[in-house]
């Protein structure tokens, strides 16, 4: 039987709350994410980070996923900024356009450096 | 007594000996031989004015013959002191002697008649000379044509292959020949064939082992196989003294092998990264013994190597000095040399006509082959040679995946690992995995409704220009519903539902999808142009 392949640890930095997704954000992905996003809520973190740089795959659940904690986070008014994303992947984000809803930079000093001018807005 | 000379004398005889027999009866023609060495000759050829048949005494069969046609009085005809003819006359009409001033008047007249018939006598060796050469030269042209129309007008393209040609005919026609035989799945059978003699018997011999050929390439695969059944086949009607030497191979341009096998006939050179080797498989000339077997050989060509087939008329070529170009000096030429087998056929030529230095009478024919395979990436070379062949596009793959959740990344590892030779760029290969995965995840989920027992089948097939990858599930008979842009603003305001995106994925990560229901089976085929895709 496929298991859940995917580890969602979540961190801060600086206000900054950034989720570490090591793993595959598939179907089985949701009840990490969910748990994830629910603890990053308890830190009440201005900006919340994804951090994709251990993440290789994404299927279109993946997305539908990311997706909902897209729109609990705008609903919580917290800006996301994903990094660490493969090219691949970033260009997917492009295409479905949650690159318009979502910061995408390189690394976690840029995604820092941009949740330190989200702060000062 | 030279062989004219005779001739000479068996048609003066001829013409000589026409005399009637009895004075009452009409002139009945009869022909006389003189045989060479018979003591008649001698004694008219010394013999001068008229002689007097009856009152000869020699043991002579000619002579015989003479009496028994009635011949009475013979008178040698001379001119320039050669002995051209006889002037033969039966008995008189008036049954009387022949008078003294007869014998004087046939003095006379085969003094004058004897330069005037030696005159004629040129003429007409003149008309006959004139005629063997017109019937020599018209064979020569009827044999050329033969040849010609034997000779493959053009040479075979294979996609990853190169192919060259040169045959040039000796000046009296040899009996080379070549050809190349399209065989089922895209092999090619290759002949060089070397026919005994020359001329019109020569090309005759050559059409015949030519249409043999075809029809045992046609039906057996293995070279010795074949030649054993032309061997056979021409043994019956092979006229005496002449054999067939040939060198039958079949070269399958997607293995890249060559297996041969060979009938006598000249060595084949195979130049590769080790080296120039020869490929030897022994065997008896076609046509000479029954019942012969050959050896059969076979090699697999990396790119870049070459195969040289010949007749033996360049390595047997010699020079003024009577010197032989010789194999070793082929084999040497093919090893400095690197070059395509359009250079290399031409190098070959000019060292030949260099070896001989214009005194080479083009003693026999020649013929060479180079066939050599090119550069290109063997998957490259075999999908464009099938999708020249205009078949079916090669299988890639093709497998089941349980419809169970999660599989659908066993469907993308088992594609990854199917496309690997076709050169796929990093990015392109991440944008077929996505689809392969989205299109395998919506087959068991929505085709097969994750049922364990309805696989998806998914297979590959691949030519030059495109991929394709058809992705079948057990959903027939349904309506397809159209896919919708997702609108994430909906999705994130809670309108609509997050899920929606896999449709839309795949066809952002292909470069055209088509869909197509039958039943029992819906299949999605996922579409890369493998050159200058959109996509790329």
């Amino acid at each position: 039987m496929a298991e859940a392949r995917i580890a969602a640890t979540v961190r801060t930095e600086n206000g900054m709350a950034i989720i570490d997704l090591d793993g595959d954000i598939n179907a089985f992905a949701e009840s990490a994410l969910v748990a994830a996003y629910l603890e990053t809520s308890e830190l009440k973190p201005k900006t919340l980070a994804l951090n994709f740089s251990q993440v290789n795959y994404i299927n279109s659940t993946g997305i539908a996923l990311i997706v909902s904690l897209l729109a609990r986070a705008r609903k919580d008014k917290r800006p996301v900024i994903a990094f660490g994303l493969s090219d691949h992947f970033a260009e997917i984000f492009q295409i479905t356009r949650l690159s318009d809803f979502m910061r995408i930079v390189a690394d976690e000093a840029t995604a820092r450096q941009g949740a330190a001018e989200e702060k000062s807005q | 007594m030279s062989t004219q000379i005779r001739e000479l004398w068996r048609i003066l005889a001829r013409s000589g000996a026409q005399t009637p027999a009895t004075p009452a009866v009409e002139p009945t023609p009869a022909s006389v031989e003189i045989a060479p060495y018979d003591p008649l000759l001698p004694y008219l050829q010394s013999a001068r004015g008229v002689v007097e048949i009856d009152r000869l005494e020699l043991d002579s069969v000619a002579l015989r013959s003479l009496k028994e046609a009635g011949v009475k009085l013979t008178v040698p005809l001379v001119a320039q002191g050669e002995l051209i003819g006889l002037l033969n006359l039966g008995q008189r009409l008036s049954e009387q002697e022949y008078s003294v001033d007869d014998r004087a008047l046939l003095s006379s007249l085969a003094t004058q008649a004897a330069p005037a018939l030696r005159v004629a006598q040129l003429v007409r060796q003149q008309k006959d000379q004139a005629r063997r050469s017109e019937r020599l030269e018209q064979e020569l042209r009827i044999a050329r044509l033969i040849q010609q129309t034997l000779l493959p007008r053009e040479l075979p393209k294979l996609p990853g292959w190169e192919v060259a040609a040169y045959y040039r005919p000796a000046r009296e026609v040899g009996g080379d020949f070549y050809d190349f035989i399209h065989l089922p799945e895209g092999r090619l059978g290759v002949i060089v064939a070397d026919v005994t003699d020359k001329g019109v018997p020569a090309a005759l011999v050559m059409a015949t082992t030519r249409s043999v050929l075809h029809a045992a390439a046609e039906r057996l695969i293995s070279p010795s196989a074949v030649l054993t059944r032309v061997n056979d086949q021409l043994i019956p009607n092979m006229p005496e003294n002449m054999f067939v030497t040939c060198l039958y191979s079949v070269l399958d341009p997607l293995k890249r092998t060559f297996r041969f096998a060979n009938a006598g006939h000249g060595l084949a050179f195979r130049r590769g990264v080790g080296g120039v080797s020869e490929l030897r498989a022994t065997g008896m000339p076609l046509g000479l013994m029954p019942g012969m077997r050959y050896e059969e050989n076979e090699v697999l060509l990396a790119p870049g190597e070459t195969i040289l087939l010949q007749s033996d008329g360049l390595a047997e070529a010699h020079n003024s000095r009577r010197e032989m170009f010789g194999f070793p000096r082929v084999k040497q030429l093919m090893t400095d040399h690197l070059n395509g087998p359009d250079q290399l056929i031409a190098t070959l030529v000019a060292e030949l006509e260099r070896f001989t230095a214009g005194g080479w009478e083009h003693e026999d024919d020649v013929t060479l082959l180079a066939i050599e395979c090119s550069s290109l990436s063997a998957k490259a070379a075999e999908l464009a040679h099938l999708a020249a062949l205009e078949l079916p596009l090669p299988l890639q793959a093709e497998f089941n995946v349980p419809s169970w959740p999660g599989n659908e990344r066993l469907a993308i590892q088992k594609v990854s690992e199917a496309v690997q030779d076709l050169g796929l760029s990093s990015s392109r290969l991440e944008k077929l995995r996505t689809a392969v995965g989205e299109a395998t995840m919506n087959a068991m989920e929505h085709g097969n409704q994750y049922q364990e027992d309805l696989p998806v089948h998914i297979r590959l097939q691949a030519s030059n220009e495109k991929l394709s990858v058809f992705i079948s599930d057990h959903g027939g008979g349904q309506r397809i519903p159209e896919a919708a842009a997702p609108d994430l603003e909906a999705k994130l305001d809670g309108l609509q539902s997050p899920r929606g995106w896999g449709l839309f994925l795949i066809q952002n990560m292909v470069d055209d999808l088509k869909v197509t229901s039958d039943e029992t089976h819906h299949t999605v085929e996922l579409i890369l142009h493998l050159e200058g895709g959109q996509h790329g």
